[in-house]
């Protein structure tokens, strides 16, 4: 277990060496003039200078990337804007501030709408495609397979505006969502983001729905829990502790997937809702043209996605011990 | 190859096939085809027959638009809410209840800009469309070839071709587009020009095909490292065919079925795509007509009138469950083992 963490860590790592590379000499060495894009849409000529000066423009590509990829192990100081302490992953010339500093300002509200919905999704999603494949060919079935259709076919700007219209505006029946930290009232932090988990949700259940379904379906007749059956155990045990056991591998991988694109800034969500998360900051970093935030938010969107791939790996071999780590 | 010999082609078919013993004097033995019998498979299925049809329907409403806007009347650029009083209030809304909707304008007006909201539409998907089909036949000829050049020759090319799509995998590529627009822009059109609209398609296919192929190709190539080993590619091999023909003659006859499912997954994928990033801002822009950017309009005014958000909203979810369906359909005209 060990080795292949190591192994698989190291990978991952050479992975997000390998995107940071790419995205840096793409968006400082492609440019014709990265300062003026660095520093934003409105630049006054000191920031400009500023900015051309800090980056390091003047050396070659090559230069550059280290020098940023060394501030984001032992700091970086900035003439004329003070020290940028490890990890620092660039310094934003509109925001007049290091780039980290506002990701992890930003972070706990992208993490909140993740786990929020997650969990919705989760739990949903798994019970129905269950009930759905217990229920095979019955109405019951045909419920969950049509309106799975429906949910893995509609859109989030669409069914969370039209929620945000009818539920919000028309009718009344909750707030506009809204951010309060959990640690300020664990009650407001739920009931702030509810309408966005449940709209993330309808869009996310269908898939675990049908993934269930249809594993499950598989898992049922296998032998061993045919074997288990006719030894008498009651369906419930059956049920729960062998077939679904079988059917957690796949649940897992696209788990790990939704929750790692999730982390990584759920762009149309927070847009959707006005939610001030990463997914916001990087269209904010975007519109406002600041390549050190832009930079950053890709390198920790593309992070989010590769340390959940490993985790997934790791937890193949927990569910399933024929699953022989390599 | 590998398709049945004429024999089991025939069995199989008058097995599961009585319509045809009508057309045919007597229950002769005809020998079909795997594309033939697909196709009578597929005709069979009432779900999969309805969904094509939808899904021709939206095709034909792209390549007609230009019809259908010269017999309704009206185009998506003129702003007939502006030129004509008494059709948006002071407010820039529609005075008609329910977003203008009217004999004159089927699907209301836009509001402010007064510009007709079904010719939008027809425009729209007209441009999605097109910008979404290039991206999925460019995926798909990309991941084909990657696909089959890692599988086939192995070795060092394929470790390669393995590690960049690992890494493509793990690109995060909405917001990569999203990020990496203004610097294409910067880079290719002056800072007081506008980006011009061949650009911004261009772009936009170029980025989706980018982040399309690796998943196809991943596919491919291990369906290539199985039929690799089979003895037929071992017999084309001993009696001295080359790669080329191996390739194209061997090979690929039996890759179709997965290309042909992957890509009706993909073209629906990529629609959504399209439309994320116009909602975003970062796909087509005004005037150009586009679904997707109907959504960002659609957002904009949806508390003063949610009917202009409706109508591309409603025919996406159509477009997309027909396409799903058709997926599902073909999948299962292809490959009868799977049933689900």
């Amino acid at each position: 277990m060990l080795r292949f963490l190591t192994r698989r860590t190291i990978g991952a790592a050479v992975i997000l060496l390998i995107i940071a590379a790419v995205t840096f000499f793409l968006f400082f060495a492609v440019p014709a003039d990265p300062a003026r894009l660095a520093c934003g849409k409105i630049c006054p000529p000191e920031t400009l200078a500023q900015a051309r000066h800090n980056l390091g423009l003047d050396q070659p590509i090559f230069v550059q990337f280290v020098e940023w990829l060394a501030g984001v192990f032992v700091g970086r100081d900035y003439d004329g804007l003070g020290h940028c302490p490890a990890p620092c992953l660039g310094y934003s010339f509109v925001n007049h501030a290091p780039v980290f500093d506002t990701i992890v300002d930003r972070m706990p509200v992208t993490i909140s709408l993740t786990l929020g919905s997650a969990i919705i999704f989760l739990l949903f999603g798994v019970s129905t495609g269950v009930v759905a494949a217990l229920n095979q060919g019955k109405a019951l079935d045909k419920i969950a397979s049509v309106s799975s259709l429906i949910g893995a076919s509609v859109q989030i700007y669409f069914v969370g505006t039209l929620a945000m219209y009818f539920l919000v505006f028309q009718w009344d029946v909750i707030e506009r969502p809204r951010y309060v930290p959990f640690t300020d009232n664990p009650l407001q932090w739920a009931y702030g983001l509810l309408l966005p988990w449940i709209v993330l949700a309808i869009i996310f259940t269908a898939n675990y729905t049908r993934m269930t379904r249809s594993t499950m379906v598989e898992q049922l007749g296998e032998d061993y829990v045919r074997t288990a059956r006719a030894k008498g155990m009651p369906a419930r045990t059956v049920i729960t502790r062998f077939a679904l056991r079988g059917t957690l591998t796949p649940i897992v991988t696209i788990f790990g997937i939704d929750v790692g694109t999730l982390i990584g800034g759920a762009i149309i969500t927070e847009t959707t809702f006005s939610l001030q998360g990463i997914g916001r900051l990087s269209i904010q970093a975007v519109v406002n043209s600041d390549l050190p935030m832009l930079m950053a938010t890709v390198l920790l969107a593309a992070a989010a996605i590769v340390v959940f791939n490993v985790i997934v790996d790791a937890l193949y071999a927990v569910i399933d011990p024929r699953v022989r780590l390599s | 190859m590998t398709f049945p010999s004429p024999a089991t082609t025939a069995t199989a078919t008058d097995a599961d096939d009585s319509v045809t013993g009508v057309a045919e004097p007597a229950p002769a033995i005809v020998g079909r085809s795997p594309g033939q019998l697909m196709w009578r498979r597929f005709r069979r299925d009432k779900t999969g027959v309805i969904s094509a049809v939808i899904v021709l329907f939206f095709v034909l409403v792209a390549l007609a638009a230009p019809l259908i806007s010269a017999l309704y009347g009206k185009d998506p650029d003129t702003t007939y809410g502006l030129d004509n009083p008494g059709l948006l209030n002071d407010y820039g809304n529609p005075v008609l209840p329910n977003g203008g909707m009217s004999s004159d304008f089927w699907f209301g007006i836009e509001p402010s800009l007064g510009r007709d909201v079904f010719m939008q539409l027809v425009y729209g998907i007209r441009t999605s469309l097109s910008i979404a089909l290039a991206a999925t036949v460019a995926t798909t000829v990309i991941g084909i070839v990657v696909g089959i050049v890692a599988g086939y020759a192995g070795g060092r090319t394929d470790y390669f071709i393995g590690r960049t799509i690992d890494v493509l995998l793990s690109f995060p590529s909405t917001l990569f587009i999203i990020a990496f627009m203004p610097v294409v822009e910067n880079l290719l059109v002056k800072p007081d020009e506008e980006t011009p609209t061949w650009l911004r398609a261009a772009a936009l296919i170029i980025f989706l095909t980018v982040f399309g192929w690796a998943g196809l190709a991943r596919l491919l190539r291990g369906n290539v490292l199985s039929l690799r080993e089979r003895e037929f590619v071992e017999a084309a091999r001993v009696t001295g065919a080359s790669p080329t023909r191996i390739i194209f003659k061997e090979l690929l006859p039996n890759l179709w079925t997965p290309i042909l499912i992957q890509s009706t997954l993909l073209l629906p994928a990529l629609v959504t795509s399209e439309a994320a990033l116009s909602f975003l801002g970062v796909g087509m822009i005004e005037p150009v007509p586009d679904w997707g950017r109907m959504f960002l309009r659609g957002t904009e005014v949806y508390q003063t009138d949610i009917t202009y958000l409706m109508f591309p909203g409603i025919a996406l979810l159509i477009f997309v469950v027909a396409f799903n369906l058709l997926g599902d359909s073909v999948r299962d005209a292809f490959d009868p083992k799977i049933r689900r």
